[in-house]
């Protein structure tokens, strides 16, 4: 958990109004309220989570809240759901499917950002201004043309590609969906920080006598290091979060499943009355959980969406 | 031979806009040229065109004999150093200064031995390892040089180097700018809007505005004898007095007074420029005298300047720091007819 | 768990992680070569197309022409034949209970309204109040937080919050232990149709009020960064000038923040309008709370039907548009600023 950054004193002193009294009175109410909501905020997931920890029988009779009072705690929850469910299975599931869909935008992206960052060629803007828009295409657009061609074209279905015998074939469609999808933002992403770089780093670098090449892997990916780590972070997560492409392109298959399929399945076939889905909820929240507090800086990045300078 | 010519240089982006209005301009191999210009007069673009990052839309710019518009930038020969630096900021002190050498494919012993050689004269030496975010303005300026001396190029290009440097620093970095061009012994062409930085350095100065040359010459030639009414204004501070006239054979008749002209020249209408300092308390020789009602006196020690009111017309005197004037006095000033000009109201252009 | 079947995985994860990036740059190297036997001025004409080329290649083939065989698909039956509007006939069919009509109320009434208003207050008013704290990056970080889960999870986490007892029995639900502390009968959140059936309005801001909770912090994140992009000298002036905190917000800080509330308004409202994860997870639909997203997954899956299923999808599609039209010029507005 990110500690408390350093906020100048003088940026805050200067956001308060003169009196002290009423700074004070301020201050007292400012933070109850702050804390109050944050707490609040919070209680959703501390809920679910003591309610993990809690035996079974237990939490069909009783709140959370009563968790202290006697003291209940178990990992049972936890022991169960990874025996019974595929939820092993799903977590590096997830893995396999994570990784090279957020590996491959990336680069292709990166590739193609710098040519719309600082190349010139004909309807470039034009192109770039579609990409963006296709940003808020509602995926479920697109799938049922590419769930067909898949199939009937290319007889890319789960069980013909595990067929092969070729070990992770059957994430193929998956990976170059994800990547379809994942493109726009990429590009647009990058794009914004490759055009921020000052511009006469490029001049100099075309005197000295630098090509295209060397401009890219020596000057512009090097100072881009933390907005592709932002993307990387940013695509990560929301493909280890995706339920719906996953759903569509890979089903639900145990050998295939990534955890958020696995997860849903849980909840539509067992349903509210079984220990196993809170336990299973935070086992699969823990990788993104990891991964975006140590990494949150990189995250909000990705948000502010290569408009932050340095 | 890194002489430098600019001939009939023009630079069009549309119909409508052309920034740099056939420019010719000889700059003599070795030589400390300024091009000096308020903003938005071509001085940078002409730079540009010679760097080769902008295209030449009509003419020639030749480096020695040869003929450069087609030749890429990396081919040209040239080093420029940048307003901002550019200095690639992932990279030390010595491999910023590296570059350009391995963009070369020089040995490494070669780069090595330049690098160090120009860390030597620039007093990069305890840097070279360190990051430009670990250095100073002025050390960055210096890596930026650095990395231009690397490259014992024909020319060195300065685009404005000394505009993010606070005053101090570029008084200093002025001199040592110099010092670095009589060491190095080839061509400078340095562009600023600054005509203090244009005065002190040039060996020449060419004055543009709006695209156009207006003049070409030393700082003395320029400051004595300016070509039209905006070189006059442009050079010294502060700035000339200009004075509505109207001529009759060897007489200027101000709103205020009248003076008398060294040489005779035809009726009209005329603007009349003379200098600050072309004003004393002592009366003039000719009779030409102005009856200056003062508004305000500055004194800096060393001068004290008057502001004030001729005729109707607003006139700067520079005079003996032991003149006593007090605002709201009638001062009587001499003016010395030797140092007057006088341009034509329409035209500009300078008689004399 | 069978790992040495897994661990048949690990060799092809290898190869793409690094295969891919090495493959593409061999391509982008080889690329370059190849643009260096052309003469000088034909080399930036060819060469974006080389750097663009395979990433046009992937979108245009996974999202700008499947879109388009959808709308087409959209004329189409189950057959392939042609059949007009239909599809989308029978979308609008049956006001105001059949057809799509209750998935448009939901999307273009409640979720377009109350999700993007809610999160866009709640974003605010936390920014504007984190701000005044020095531990500022750490409640910003839990209130950030559930955007690092999956929807599944936080569907999970919030069917427990609303969850349900009969009246007199003991409620483990959160929200229901509050509502019966206040000696209120316990409310079955997500299913019921409160003020009426014809506009549940309780039940779709349950689902709502869990999406909220999940977004607020992104919301909240570029509403902050455009606080502080204000010269904190201007606040100053204006509390110089006499001016007290509100009103320093309502006449300072609020309209200089207005380009950046209007871009995160109406990001939220292409996401109100394409909205299912939380509807998938939590209901399914039901109890009237369908959504268009929904509504259209069910008609490819459950229902088989390819036709209805496009015209859904295109609906989406036309109601995203112009709002998507709208979010871009703001963007370039508040672009073009900096």
């Amino acid at each position: 958990m990110t500690v408390a950054a350093a906020a100048q004193p003088s940026a805050v002193a200067a956001r308060f109004s003169p009196g002290w009294i009423s700074q004070l009175l301020q201050r007292y109410i400012l933070h109850i309220v702050v804390i109050g909501l944050t707490v609040g905020w919070t209680l959703p997931t501390i809920g679910l989570l003591v309610s993990s920890f809690r035996p079974f029988a237990l939490t069909k009779t009783s709140g959370w809240w009563t968790v202290l009072t006697p003291l209940q705690f178990t990992f049972q929850n936890y022991t169960d759901v990874l025996a019974q469910s595929n939820l092993g299975q799903a977590f590096f599931n997830s893995f396999m499917v994570s990784i090279p869909a957020t590996v491959i935008p990336v680069t292709i992206g990166a590739f193609a950002a710098y040519a719309f960052a600082w190349m010139k060629f004909p309807a470039r803007n034009w192109i770039f201004l579609a990409l963006v828009g296709l940003l808020a295409v509602p995926l479920q657009l697109t799938f049922i043309p590419v769930l067909s061609f898949y199939v009937n074209q290319l007889h890319w279905t789960t069980s013909n590609l595990e067929a092969t015998g070729i070990p992770g074939l059957p994430w193929v469609p998956l990976w170059l969906a994800h990547a379809g999808y994942g493109l726009p933002f990429s590009i647009y992403l990058l794009a914004n920080f490759f055009r921020a770089l000052p511009s006469d780093l490029f001049e100099s670098a075309e005197i000295d006598g630098a090509g295209t090449l060397t401009v890219f892997f020596r000057i512009i990916l090097p100072l881009s290091v933390p907005a592709i780590a932002s993307l990387v972070i940013f695509q990560f997560l929301w493909v280890w979060n995706d339920l719906l492409v996953a759903l569509i392109y890979v089903g639900g298959a145990p050998e295939v499943a990534p955890l958020t399929v696995n997860l849903a399945d849980l909840t539509t076939s067992l349903g509210q009355g079984s220990n196993l889905l809170t336990s299973a909820a935070f086992f699969s929240m823990v990788v993104p959980l990891i991964v975006f507090l140590s990494l949150q800086r990189y995250f909000v990045r990705g948000i502010l969406a290569g408009s932050v300078k340095g | 031979m890194s002489s430098v010519t600019y001939d009939h240089v023009v630079k069009r982006y549309t119909a409508d806009v052309t920034v740099v209005k056939d420019l010719n301009v000889d700059i003599k191999d070795k030589e400390f040229m300024v091009l000096v210009g308020p903003s938005g007069c071509g001085k940078s673009t002409a730079l540009r065109m010679l760097a080769g990052l902008e295209t030449i839309t009509e003419g020639q710019i030749r480096i020695g004999d040869r003929v450069v518009n087609n030749v890429a930038a990396k081919d040209r020969d040239i080093a420029m150093v940048f307003q901002s630096y550019a200095l690639y900021p992932h990279m030390s002190v010595f491999d910023n200064m590296a570059f350009p050498l391995q963009m070369a494919h020089m040995k490494k012993d070669e780069i090595d031995r330049r690098v160090k050689n120009a860390s030597k004269i620039l007093g990069l030496d305890p840097f070279l390892k360190r990051k430009p975010r670990a250095l100073s303005g002025g050390q960055r300026q210096r890596v930026a040089l650095g990395r231009a001396i690397v490259r014992s190029p024909k020319v060195f290009l300065l685009d404005e180097p000394l505009s993010n440097l606070d005053a101090k620093l570029r008084g200093q970095t002025r001199i040592e700018l110099q010092k670095l061009h009589r060491e190095l012994e080839t061509t400078f062409i340095y562009v600023t809007h600054d005509q203090v930085e244009a005065m002190t350095m040039g060996d020449r100065i060419a004055i543009m505005n709006a695209g156009i040359l207006q003049q070409v010459g030393t700082p003395g030639d320029v400051y004595d004898h300016p070509a039209n009414l905006f070189v006059a204004g442009f050079i010294g501070t502060p700035t000339m007095n200009f004075v509505p006239v109207t001529t009759t054979d060897s007489t200027a008749k101000a709103s205020g007074f009248e003076a008398r002209l060294p040489q005779s020249v035809p009726a009209g209408k005329r603007t009349l420029g003379f200098r600050p300092e072309a004003l004393t308390d002592k009366p003039s020789a000719d009779g030409s005298t102005l009856n200056m009602k003062v508004d305000v006196v500055e004194r800096l020690g060393s001068d004290q300047y008057l502001y004030g009111q001729v005729g109707s017309d607003q006139v700067t005197a520079r005079v003996d720091p032991r003149m006593k004037v007090a605002p709201g006095d009638t001062a009587q000033l001499g003016l010395d007819t030797r140092s007057i000009h006088l341009f034509d109201a329409e035209t500009e252009a300078a008689f004399f | 768990m069978d790992f040495s079947v897994l661990l048949q995985d690990i060799p092809t994860l290898l190869v793409v992680i690094l295969g891919v990036p090495a493959i593409l740059a061999a391509y982008i190297v080889g690329g370059e070569f190849l643009v260096r036997r052309l003469p000088d001025k034909n080399r930036p004409q060819v060469r974006p197309w080389i750097w663009v080329g395979p990433a046009l290649i992937l979108v245009t083939g996974y999202l700008l022409l499947p879109a388009l065989g959808t709308i087409q698909q959209s004329f189409q039956n189950n057959e392939g034949v042609w059949v007009g509007f239909n599809n989308y006939a029978s979308q609008f069919a049956d006001f105001p209970t059949g057809g799509a009509w209750i998935a448009i109320r939901n999307n273009v009434i409640f979720w377009l309204i109350f999700y993007t208003l809610f999160t866009l207050a709640f974003g605010l008013v936390l920014a504007v109040l984190f701000d005044r704290v020095r531990y500022e990056s750490a409640v910003k970080s839990l209130i950030f937080m559930p955007m690092a889960i999956s929807s599944v999870a936080l569907g999970i986490i919030w069917i427990f919050m609303y969850s349900y007892a009969p009246p007199g029995e003991t409620q483990i639900g959160t929200l229901n232990a509050i509502v019966t502390f206040f000696h209120h009968d316990p409310v079955v959140w997500l299913q019921d149709q409160w003020p009426s059936e014809n506009f549940n309005l309780l039940n779709n801001l349950a689902l709502i009020g869990a999406a909220i909770w999940g977004i607020t912090g992104f919301a909240m994140v570029i509403l902050s960064a455009a606080l502080k992009g204000i010269p904190g000298e201007l606040l100053e002036a204006a509390r110089v000038d006499g001016a007290g905190e509100f009103t320093v917000f309502q006449r300072v800080i609020f309209p200089l923040m207005m380009p950046t509330i209007v871009v995160v308004g109406t990001t939220l409202v292409i996401f109100a309008l394409k909205a299912f994860d939380v509807v998938y997870v939590m209901t399914s639909g039901n109890y009237n709370t369908d959504v268009l997203a929904f509504r259209m997954y069910h008609q490819l899956y459950t229902a088989g039907n390819n036709g209805h299923a496009s015209a859904v999808a295109v609906i989406l599609l036309i109601a995203v548009v112009p709002v998507l039209i709208f979010n871009l010029r703001q963007f370039r507005a508040v672009e073009a600023r900096r």
